[in-house]
């Protein structure tokens, strides 16, 4: 095996061009380097002008998600040595517009996420002198999975239907909507399903799947989703017989 | 905003149920009369034991109704894939007649087809 | 920041990629997606293939020989092999995915997903014979 490793970097800088061109670097590559390890190596050694973001390197703070050989990934979660002898081609996140080299503009994703209350609803909260809000361990497990989820995008990114259609509100949105929903101690579960049974809502999904597979987290927006459909439909039938009582 | 589609929960609907309908009934149909029966694999049913299944009112019913389900699942799932694999929204409004119009066209062949088996 | 947000279409410096009409072709994973969404054709083909047996069948004996032996054609032979492998995946990917859509809880505990394929397989396993005890054994 050989201890150093090529790495191909996306470079799109719209002072001097309006096209992305590609950089190739060649790094070492020690066993537990990961991709983020690379770029660091990249940027504090050889170029210093690269730009990329990151904070926790360790798979928490969902800022340094990219695309490395195509495939939506964290940088700091894949190791370099996996891919050796290279070379291994790193680019931003697809379906988003590029700012700077592998930096996205996410604003998108960031007023989705707003879209569908991403917080705890009560109708009428109760008064602190009545204490928490208490829920059992199964009651958790109910959502827990859901919770997970870090924001990375790289489920956007993943999704041929985003791609396609922006307005399309997307997974992990849509699988934090069901977070809330399942949450024993939420009560906006109507509230959120007006927003997401509209057409750019759940409906647009094709459950291509692939934002599961490339989930960092194990969240299953995919799942999500399809549960979100199923629930809708079974509201629309209630509705539709029992008229009365769905109001 | 964008218009409400109070009707995709049922399309939906008829989309899933047709789709297990479709996997639970077509494989073994289609083996038989498909392949087994032509290739000679196995023979076929003669025509008064056939006449005599196909004859029986929840035959019938069955019938119907995975046919129909079937047609909706279709409909659903190739609207999606002609707007998604070809980028095709914009013919939005004929494809869902084709697709949907097929699918109720469909389902009233099959009725008078099987209302007419004797 | 605009409530229903998509990018602002005046940005001249950012740079945006459009998804090619043949997305579906750069990925194998992509690819069996839409093989899976084509075999919503089949399906229906197999509807009109029943329904033509039917109406020969409620016609008369020698209508369903002539489906018979119509179905012993090469081009409905290859058409129909064809359509049973697209059916077989429809039906696996159709089972092995119901899981994630479907969350059943019994006596308060979740069932685990493998359950719920498991089942799926079964109800094929059943239905399937069901319908060959029903066409193959004389009573
Ligand atoms: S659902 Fe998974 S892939 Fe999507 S943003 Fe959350 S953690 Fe990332
Ligand atoms: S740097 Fe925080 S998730 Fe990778």
């Amino acid at each position: 095996m050989s201890d150093h490793i090529t790495l191909h970097v996306a470079r799109y800088r719209p002072e001097k061009a309006s096209e992305t061109t590609f950089d190739a670097f060649e790094l070492p590559c020690p066993k537990e380097w990961v991709v983020l390890d690379g770029l660091n190596h990249i940027k504090d050694r050889m170029d210093g002008t690269l730009s990329y973001r990151w904070s926790c390197r360790m798979g928490i703070c969902g800022s340094c998600g990219m695309l490395v050989n195509g495939e939506p990934k964290l940088a700091c979660a894949t190791f370099l040595s996996d891919y050796a002898p290279g070379p291994v081609r790193v680019e931003p996140l697809r379906n988003f517009p590029v700012i700077r080299d592998l930096v996205v503009e996410m604003g998108d994703f960031m007023s989705k996420l707003t879209r569908i209350k991403p917080w705890i609803v009560r109708q009428v909260e109760k008064p602190l002198s009545d204490g928490e809000y208490r829920q059992t361990p199964g009651e958790l497990d109910e959502y827990k999975q859901f919770s997970m989820c870090i924001n990375c995008m790289l489920c956007y990114s993943a999704c041929p239907i985003y791609g396609l259609d922006p307005h399309f509100i997307g997974p992990a949105a849509i699988a934090l909507a069901q977070r809330y929903n399942l949450d024993s101690r939420d009560e906006g579960a109507a509230e959120r399903m007006q927003i997401l049974s509209e057409h750019d809502g759940i409906w647009g999904c094709t459950f291509v799947g692939e934002c599961t597979k490339v989930c960092p987290k194990h969240v299953d927006p995919a799942g999500a989703i399809q549960r979100y459909k199923l629930q809708s439909a079974v509201e629309w039938v209630k509705a539709f017989v029992l008229p009365r009582a769905a109001q | 905003m964008y218009a409400r589609r109070p009707i995709e929960p049922l399309l939906w609907l008829f989309f899933s149920a047709g789709g297990v309908m479709a996997a639970l009934f077509f494989p073994a149909i289609l083996f038989l009369f498909g392949i087994a029966f032509p290739l000679g694999w196995l023979a076929p049913p003669n025509y008064d034991h056939l006449l005599a299944v196909v004859s029986h009112p929840l035959t019938r019913l069955v019938l119907l109704g995975v046919c129909s389900l079937s047609l909706f699942h279709w409909a659903h799932r190739f609207r999606y894939t002609l707007y998604d694999g070809l980028q095709i929204k914009h013919l939005n409004e004929s494809i869902n007649a084709i697709c949907y119009g097929g699918a109720v066209l469909g389902t009233l062949t099959a009725a008078y087809l099987l209302w007419k088996v004797p | 920041m605009r409530h229903n947000a998509v990018y602002t279409p005046y940005h001249p410096r950012w740079h945006r990629t459009r998804v090619s009409t043949y997305w579906w072709l750069g990925r194998w994973s992509y690819f069996l997606f839409i093989l899976r969404e084509l075999s919503s054709i089949f399906v229906a083909w197999v509807v009109i293939y029943l329904l033509v047996l039917v109406a020969a069948v409620s016609k008369s004996a020698v209508r369903y020989q002539q489906f018979l032996d119509w179905s012993r054609n090469p081009f409905m032979l290859s058409l129909n092999i064809l359509s049973l492998l697209f059916i077989v995946l429809h039906a696996v990917t159709w089972f092995n995915l119901a899981p994630q859509a479907m969350v059943v809880h019994v006596g308060g505990r979740r069932l685990p997903g493998s359950l719920i394929a498991i089942s799926n397989y079964a109800g094929l396993v059943a239905v399937s014979i069901v319908i060959l005890g029903l066409l193959l054994i004389r009573w």
